[in-house]
């Protein structure tokens, strides 16, 4: 009996010495792309396992400032002040990018609604209160828009989305930018609040007259009709993932890799996106050699299983840059 | 017929009777008793060291603006560093109270109905049932209100109040079904079973005798319950009530789910608001600034205030009422 158990106690030993487990903290934005990235990569390299828990941007940073993390993810670049406090140099690694669609509900109304910059935030800033508004029924010639009441949802929870939708409203609205500005929780002029993309697909789908903003994988699977959104060549442009992707494709890496993206120039491109990093503390510990192996892979083979889960991949050309600084 | 001996001689007898024990009764006492008084003395610590860490929490916003004007401000904006809890302390009391008003008067009538009108296995069964409503998670609770209390209250309950009660400013404006209404509504389905079953202890408990004594008399059914049942129970109600409400004060998820998130005090009970624990749900875990953190914690001293002080003011009415009863 004795030696079973000893025998068992080995084994354990044993294995728990050839795994390596490596931690991670941060975004709830990328978790299912990440989660499906662990477990593949973890098919093809068994000694390595990793654990992600999705607490959100602000306390995966939080997490990698304390040390208590091999590595954190975070949907909006790290602030200086919060990179100071670190005790390595941070290193933001984009691994996908994302984006957020326009989702909206009016009965009757076949075709998608084509929007502008500056009449998106004329509604979520309240000043455009009508669907038959003067604006967007000249946006929208040959389409019968009705005089219901527009209702905004947005995100009530602090959240990427949110910052990446307003990062956007700031650069194409002076107007926004100077009344509300940027920013994971904001203070909005009108609307109703609802916690999480799921809190905001329901109001919108249960509200006739509805427009709120979520991130493009719920509008998919949730088949709610979404804006058309004009890019800066002019174009109105549905959310799609290569569009997504093609927002990406004018960066230059080597000018830094925390650009912001959103109204980015170019035929095709969506204008609300941006990527989403993982935070790698530069340091000499052990587990960072397993972090930027997986890194490897994530950026190169990884990205195949971007579209399936409704995540733009990187541009070739810059997921390679990317790659070198890396090393 | 042990237990009927007087405690030396039972302890006599079993002494006798073999082995002696470890300790002598008199330090098992005295152990117990320090033990107990450990325990209690402990919770009154873990009490003080969680305000004590709320307070050194929110020192930074405590310095910034002062416990007074903080609570005098109805302005929340992230983004500029600007915080005041007015619209949420509004919104707190608002919602609970609603819950109260409702769910009290349902909850006695059911406490009634289960203890005067139904008896046995099936009073039983059905009193299990209420108390199951309190095992129901707060975040099922939140997503069932989202999914159909609000279009329910949006499409049925607001036109009807709107007709009946219309002339009241709390029943004016639009309604999305998400609103002060639809979270009150929600506390108080959550805060029915333990005022009921508290309610029903409080009935069991008075004797008989005296419900007899009125039938006796020749009062109705009714009047039995008002003389015999309701009046000598008034105080134990209350508590009951008291209890309840505290758990109104302190509910989140379910209530940022349909509340609408929106810190802006309003007059109408259609329109969306802000609990002060729905707004820490919210905001903490993407909280960026210092500031921001530290204004959410002071929020948190700001509930332990109101929820002290409306337990304080229901205490002191029950406390009056008992003395009221006794002259």
């Amino acid at each position: 009996m004795k030696n079973v158990v000893l025998t068992i106690l080995m084994l354990c030993g044993l294995s728990a010495h050839a795994i390596t487990k490596i931690n991670g903290a941060g975004a709830s934005f990328p978790y299912p792309i990440y989660s499906k990235w662990f477990s593949e990569y973890s098919k093809l390299n068994k000694d390595v396992q990793f654990d992600y828990q999705a607490i959100g941007s602000g306390g995966g940073i939080r997490q990698l400032i304390k040390q208590t993390v091999d590595f954190g993810a975070s949907d909006a670049p790290m602030k200086d002040k919060d990179i100071k406090k670190a005790a390595w140099p941070v290193k933001h690694i984009p691994t996908v990018l994302g984006a957020v669609a326009i989702a909206y509900n009016l009965k009757g109304i076949t075709r998608s609604i084509k929007l502008d910059g500056e009449t998106l935030s004329a509604i979520f800033l309240g000043q455009i209160t009508k669907w038959n508004d003067e604006k967007i029924q000249t946006l929208n010639k040959g389409l019968k828009l009705p005089a219901k009441d527009i209702l905004v949802v947005r995100r009530a929870d602090g959240s990427g989305t949110t910052a990446i939708f307003s990062d956007y409203l700031s650069t194409v609205s002076k107007n926004w930018e100077d009344k509300v500005g940027r920013g994971k929780s904001l203070r909005w002029p009108t609307g109703i609040g609802a916690k999480g993309n799921s809190g905001v697909t329901g109001a919108v789908k249960q509200n006739d007259g509805a427009i709120g903003y979520i991130e493009l994988a719920y509008a998919i699977k949730n088949k709610l009709s979404v804006v058309s959104l004009k890019n800066k060549a002019g174009e109105y442009k549905l959310p799609t993932v290569q569009g997504v992707s093609l927002a990406a494709q004018n960066v230059d890496a080597s000018k830094g890799l925390t650009t912001s993206i959103v109204d980015a120039s170019g035929k095709g491109v969506y204008p609300i996106a941006a990527f989403t990093y993982i935070l790698l503390p530069v340091h000499q510990g052990e587990n960072l050699k397993f972090v930027k192996e997986f890194l490897n892979w994530a950026l190169t083979k990884g990205q195949n299983y971007a579209p399936a889960l409704h995540y733009a991949p990187l541009p070739n050309k810059f997921a390679k840059e990317v790659l070198k600084q890396i090393k | 017929m042990k237990e009927n001996l007087p405690i030396d001689k039972a302890q006599k007898n079993f002494d006798s009777s073999g082995s002696s024990p470890l300790l002598s009764y008199k330090s098992q006492d005295k152990l117990a008793l320090y033990l107990l008084k450990g325990i209690g003395l402990f919770i009154i610590f873990i009490l003080a060291l969680m305000i004590y860490l709320l307070f050194d929490m929110s020192s930074l916003a405590l310095k910034e603006y002062g416990l007074t004007s903080f609570i005098k401000t109805d302005w929340w904006n992230p983004v500029e560093d600007e915080f005041g809890a007015l619209s949420f302390i509004y919104g707190t009391l608002v919602t609970s109270a609603i819950a109260i008003v409702v769910a009290a008067p349902l909850s006695i009538a059911m406490a009634l109905f289960l203890t005067v009108v139904l008896r046995g296995a099936l009073a039983k069964f059905l009193g299990l049932l209420v108390e199951l409503i309190a095992a129901i998670p707060s975040i099922v609770f939140g997503l069932w209100g989202l999914f159909y209390l609000a279009p329910w209250v949006k499409n049925s309950l607001t036109p009807f109040l709107k007709t009946t009660l219309g002339f009241l400013p709390l029943f004016q404006g639009p309604s999305f079904g998400i609103g002060l209404l639809t979270a009150g509504i929600i506390l108080a389905i959550m805060i029915t079973p333990t005022i009921t079953s508290l309610t029903r202890e409080v009935f069991k408990a008075i004797s008989p005798l005296q419900k007899e004594a009125a039938l006796g008399l020749g009062a109705t059914k009714f009047e039995m319950i008002k003389i015999a049942i309701l009046k000598p129970s008034l105080s134990g109600i209350l508590g009951a009530c008291v209890l309840g409400l505290g758990r109104a004060l302190g509910e989140t998820m379910a209530v940022a789910m349909v509340i609408g998130n929106s810190p802006v005090i309003s007059k109408s009970l259609f329109a969306p608001g802000a609990t002060m624990a729905s707004i820490i749900a919210n905001e903490y875990a993407e909280a960026e600034g210092e500031l921001h953190l530290s204004a959410l914690c002071l929020i948190a001293i700001v509930l332990f205030l109101v929820t002290f002080i409306v337990n304080f003011v229901a205490r002191m009415v029950i406390w009056r009422n008992n003395r009221r009863v006794k002259k």
